[in-house]
């Protein structure tokens, strides 16, 4: 039973303080300054590489091309 | 050397197999262990016949056959599952059709599970292993991780379907919901999914794209969630090693508490995490647009990852659970709507811009449709999570129809759309055999969903209420055999509903069929690789 008092007020407390801190740090870091440029580039990676992976680019078979 | 030892295993597999078959305690297992010994033999076979020969792995090629497989599994066992899905329905409304000559095989309590798992882990598994396969590659940029691990996957899940399957019909349910395999088949789906986690992991972390894509994080969370719950939830002793039977560590309420943790994140990482990763994959490609907003998907997925994990007491509710628990259950139930709304807002408005698609591109409307009735279904789900709603709404039908507006609405129309983005491409077709049959697919499907969520609306609000109705005096006014009596006609419309949504499938299968059979590739298959005339 101590075992169990202890990870339940663990949980309501400082627990629940480090999970909600996480997550607001989480949504900050989305929003940082700068980050629109990244956030653009990387919701336009899946229109890449859709044939074949991405390779040596000096081999022409590699080179990355947008949607054919 | 390697196919040495894999013979060697394979035949030690089979040998241990007879012996488990020969000393087993039921019948459930000794079918299982038949079936083990038969797939281990083939496997035998295969690995010999291909001994010595050198493994061509080539690298500037994806991996595609074993996706190619899990679209045909994927179409295979979802007609199979709505099928039994059908019946199960009929028997419910037509109790003579539990026939006595099929009592415990073919009774309701013997093919509900049989139905649940196929659709669920059938037809969802297999579309989720084969479109993860098929999306962390694109967004990876790079084979899939570990040689022909991938195939392992594939076929030992299917496996892992069969025993499950064989399993349930002949009594070898361990009687926890969505969990029901037996310890042995919980053993191997184990040494299944560590597989596909590691031939995921492998293959994100050889990416040569800088950044992860937002759909493999909701794959990879499904992976690693559900293995953890899965692990979790089957904690149990065998009676005996020859036998299906197995007693729980838990018990009590700890038990069912760790059984509806267990059930609803398996609603919330298999049915809802992993299928948003097919969203945030196969939508954007279909409507040939970026996301709506790459940060609100960032904030969807770290909401959900937070939220879902407390979400499971809600389906304790007024029972020995403690009191809290099923508060906080509840609570959690209630702020997840948000994420959930957030990532169908987030879906939905990646057609911005694109609406008119709608109009010529029956595929994206079924997955336009699809995230409706995501947003549907999580609205009403925290809905029902509210104790005093909850207290009308448990038990009766209205749960059942709400897990299907998710189920049918959700996982089976983005599947399907999924499904048809997959094949032409699959198969270098130039694209899909039949765009009318794909609108005939799209109705038959919205108005069988419809018929059925509606029916259970009217079903389950009515047995609530019926249950709860008491006379002057105090007393219940209705026998429980009263509800069933009266649920006759709802129970009918929910087997047309499911009629018309498995004919839907059916014709999708057709379609499927013509797309690869009945028109010629674009270029011989397994073109990816000549260079085009630019």
């Amino acid at each position: 039973m101590e075992l169990y008092t202890f990870l339940r007020s663990a949980a309501d407390s400082w627990g629940l303080l480090f999970m909600f801190l996480m997550f607001v740090g989480v949504a900050l870091w989305a929003f940082r300054p700068g980050s629109r440029k990244t956030h653009d580039e990387i919701a336009s990676s899946i229109f890449r590489n859709e044939d074949r992976p991405a390779g040596d680019p000096a081999d022409p078979r590699n080179s990355q091309r947008t949607e054919a | 050397m390697w196919d040495y030892v894999k013979l060697i295993a394979l035949g030690a597999i089979a040998v241990l197999a007879a012996i488990a078959a020969n000393f087993a305690r039921d019948l459930a297992y000794q079918v299982n262990a038949i079936t083990v010994m038969l797939a281990a033999a083939i496997t035998f076979i295969v690995v010999l016949r291909g001994a010595g020969e050198p493994k061509i792995i080539n690298k500037n090629e994806y991996l595609d056959g074993v996706v190619r497989a899990g679209v045909i599994a994927t179409a295979f066992w979802g007609v199979v599952g709505f099928l039994v899905g059908v019946v199960i329905a009929s028997q419910l409304a037509w109790p003579w059709l539990n026939f006595e000559f099929l009592q415990g095989i073919g009774n309701f309590g013997r093919l509900r599970p049989l139905h649940t798992s196929a659709v669920i882990f059938a037809f969802g598994g297999n579309a989720l292993i084969c479109t993860a396969f098929y999306v962390v590659q694109r967004t990876c940029a790079t084979r899939l991780w570990g040689g022909n691990l991938a195939w392992f996957v594939f076929w030992g899940w299917n496996l892992m379907i069969i025993l499950a399957a064989t399993s349930y019909v002949l009594g070898g349910s361990q009687g926890k919901e969505y969990a029901e395999p037996a310890w042995h088949i919980d053993i191997w789906i184990t040494i299944v999914w560590v597989a596909f986690l590691a031939v995921y992991a492998g293959t994100v972390m050889n990416r040569k794209e800088p950044h992860i894509y937002v759909a493999n994080w909701f794959y990879l969370s499904f992976i690693i969630t559900i293995a953890m719950l899965h692990l979790i939830n089957n904690m149990a002793v065998p009676i005996s090693i020859f036998g299906s039977h197995s007693v729980q560590v838990t018990g009590g309420v700890q038990d069912a508490m760790i059984q509806w943790w267990y059930g609803h994140n398996a609603v919330g990482f298999f049915l809802t995490a992993g299928f948003l990763g097919m969203m945030y994959y196969f939508v954007p490609k279909q409507a040939e647009r970026p996301v709506y907003s790459y940060k609100l998907s960032i904030i969807h997925f770290w909401a959900l990852i937070f939220l879902y994990i407390w979400a499971g007491p809600h389906h304790l509710h007024y029972t020995a659970l403690p009191e809290w628990a099923s508060t906080l259950g509840m609570v959690f139930s209630i702020i997840l709507w948000m994420p959930s709304w957030g990532g169908m807002i987030n879906g939905l408005m990646t057609l911005s811009g694109a609406w008119d698609k709608l109009r010529t591109d029956p595929v994206l409307r079924m997955m336009v449709v699809a995230i409706g009735f995501y947003g549907m279904a999580t609205f009403e789900g925290p809905m029902m999570s509210i104790k005093a709603v909850n207290s009308l709404s448990h038990y009766t039908d209205w749960t059942i129809g709400h897990v299907h507006s998710g189920a049918l609405g959700w996982n089976g129309m983005i599947t399907f759309g999924a499904l048809y983005y997959l094949t032409p491409k699959l198969w270098n077709r130039a694209g899909l055999y039949s765009l009318s049959l794909v609108s005939w697919h799209f109705w038959l499907a919205t108005i069988g969903i419809v018929l059925y969520a509606s029916a259970l609306w009217v079903s389950g609000i009515m047995e609530g209420l019926m249950w709860r109705e008491v006379d002057a005096n105090g007393f219940l006014v209705n026998a429980f055999a009263d509800t069933v009596g009266a649920k006759y006609p709802m129970n009918v419309v929910r087997t047309i509903g499911g009629l018309l949504y498995m004919s839907g499938a059916i014709i999708m299968c057709y379609n499927l069929w013509m797309t690869v059979r009945g028109q010629e590739a674009k270029a011989p298959v397994n073109a990816n690789n000549a260079i085009p005339a630019e």
